[in-house]
């Protein structure tokens, strides 16, 4: 039927803006294949299959991420809907030789919220590392304040009240075939080569125009 | 990444699950990680070689070591009187603790075929399971069905429940152990179904995973157990 073709063009698995292959070494053309080619495609497939012929059909991804967060006491469309957002995302926050410190007034920031970038980075990595189970560590921005968070599963800074800026993946599928048990060296990696310090900036104008 | 030596079974110099540790004039009981019963690639293939290496000499020896680190620190906390910090506490010795006791469960859950692995359990636990879930392959649906609709990371669990004297199927998110769902709740078999439990050899499809571990599901211990709560 073209009506609902139409209303799950909303829901797409967006390719991330670089090849597979273009993050090696320090995320495999393997776990790319199987992270976004696998897992986001089925968060995006199954959200589509879910909210078909309900009242959520054709809503934007993040209502139905605000509807069914529900304040806390999930609904069943939350994890699909907010995992295929926090996916794409996730690849925008990388980029092939990425990581390190930023500058301009992104650093100027960090600074000022945080102290020094190296109190921002130990921050951003215990978070990472101490989200017990599976989860996301971001950096967020509310209140004219940037700040790091840590969450649960599917959750993110949406629901919570802040923008989110950047994201790491700590579920065990975003690391196990490169780094198997080492979330540590996982995280680290992703902190001095993959970061994508542009889409933090852009993100960032986004939020303080949008907070304005 | 390469391992060097599948085939050689984990041994510690010494098989004590706990010792002692000397804090002050007072020791408490920490822990040490259990023996495997059977060699890492003996349970190929339905889980590999690789991934019980990791899962053993990883995973559950971070939980115990990060369990140990939590009592140690819980111990100087209530013996100075720092309610915060104790409370403080809690998450780190639930998320470890309990990863220790359900590892400690699942290792004793699975053997290897030639040692009874996947042979359905006989006795009374054989006609309990008919009983509440009509045959053992109604109970594996059930399990396996819940086991893949985990969101995150978790466990599918057959327990009993004492009190009501019946069998029940669940889930525990993280490391929670099967006592959080219920005081009266004993775990009879557990299946890990966090992604380090399978990722390496299934990937994504973690159904696959719980279709194949029923072939090296230990029954025999699980009737052990069962039998011994039932007197």
């Amino acid at each position: 039927m073209a009506a609902s073709a139409a209303v799950t063009a909303n829901y797409v698995l967006k390719p991330p803006p670089y090849p597979l292959d273009a993050l090696e070494p320090h995320m495999s053309k393997q776990t790319l294949e199987f992270h976004w080619g696998k897992h986001h495609r089925a968060y995006v497939d199954n959200l589509k299959k879910q909210v078909l012929g309900s009242e959520l059909e054709g809503k934007p991804l993040e209502h139905i991420i605000q509807n069914s967060y529900n304040n806390g006491d999930l609904l069943p469309p939350f994890n699909n809907a907010a995992q295929a957002w926090n996916h794409e995302f996730f690849w925008e926050s990388m980029k092939p030789g990425g990581g390190g410190k930023p500058s301009g007034e992104l650093l100027a920031l960090l600074e000022r919220d945080f102290t020094s970038y190296e109190k921002f980075y130990d921050e951003f990595n215990a978070a990472a590392a101490t989200q017990f189970g599976a989860g996301w560590a971001w950096l967020a921005y509310a209140d004219n304040k940037l700040k790091v968070v840590k969450t649960p599963n599917a959750v993110n800074p949406l629901v919570l009240g802040s923008f989110p800026l950047l994201t790491i993946d700590v579920w065990e599928h975003a690391y196990y075939l490169d780094f198997q048990n080492r979330r540590p060296d996982y995280i680290k990696t992703f902190m001095n080569n993959l970061v994508s310090w542009e889409a933090v900036s852009s993100r960032l104008e986004a939020a303080k125009a949008a907070s304005a | 990444m390469a391992i060097r030596s599948v085939a050689s079974r984990r041994t510690l110099a010494g098989l004590k699950e706990t010792s002692s540790r000397l804090l002050g004039s007072r020791s408490i009981q920490t822990f040490t990680l259990p023996d495997l019963p059977y060699d890492y690639s003996a349970l190929e293939p339905a889980i590999s070689g690789e991934i019980m290496q990791i899962h053993h000499q990883k995973h559950h020896q971070a939980y115990v070591t990060n369990y140990n680190n939590a009592l140690e620190q819980l111990d100087q906390a209530v013996n100075k009187g720092d309610a915060s910090a104790v409370v403080k506490l809690q998450s780190a010795i639930k998320f470890n603790g309990g990863g220790h006791v359900n590892h400690s469960i699942f290792w004793k859950n699975l053997a290897p075929v030639k040692e009874g692995g996947g042979e359905p359990p006989k006795g009374s636990l054989g006609g309990a399971i008919d009983t509440h879930f009509g045959s053992l392959e109604g109970l594996v649906k059930k399990m396996s069905a819940e086991g893949a609709a985990v969101q995150g990371s978790g466990w599918v669990w057959l327990g009993l429940d004492k009190e009501l004297k019946k069998l029940v199927v669940d889930t525990t998110a993280n490391q929670d152990p099967l006592v959080t769902k219920g005081g009266s709740l004993v775990p009879l078999v557990g299946i890990d179904v966090w992604e380090h439990a399978y990722y390496l050899q299934y990937k994504n499809v973690r159904p696959d995973y719980l279709k194949n571990v029923w072939k090296v599901i230990n029954w025999k211990y699980a009737s052990e157990v069962y039998e011994k709560e039932c007197k």
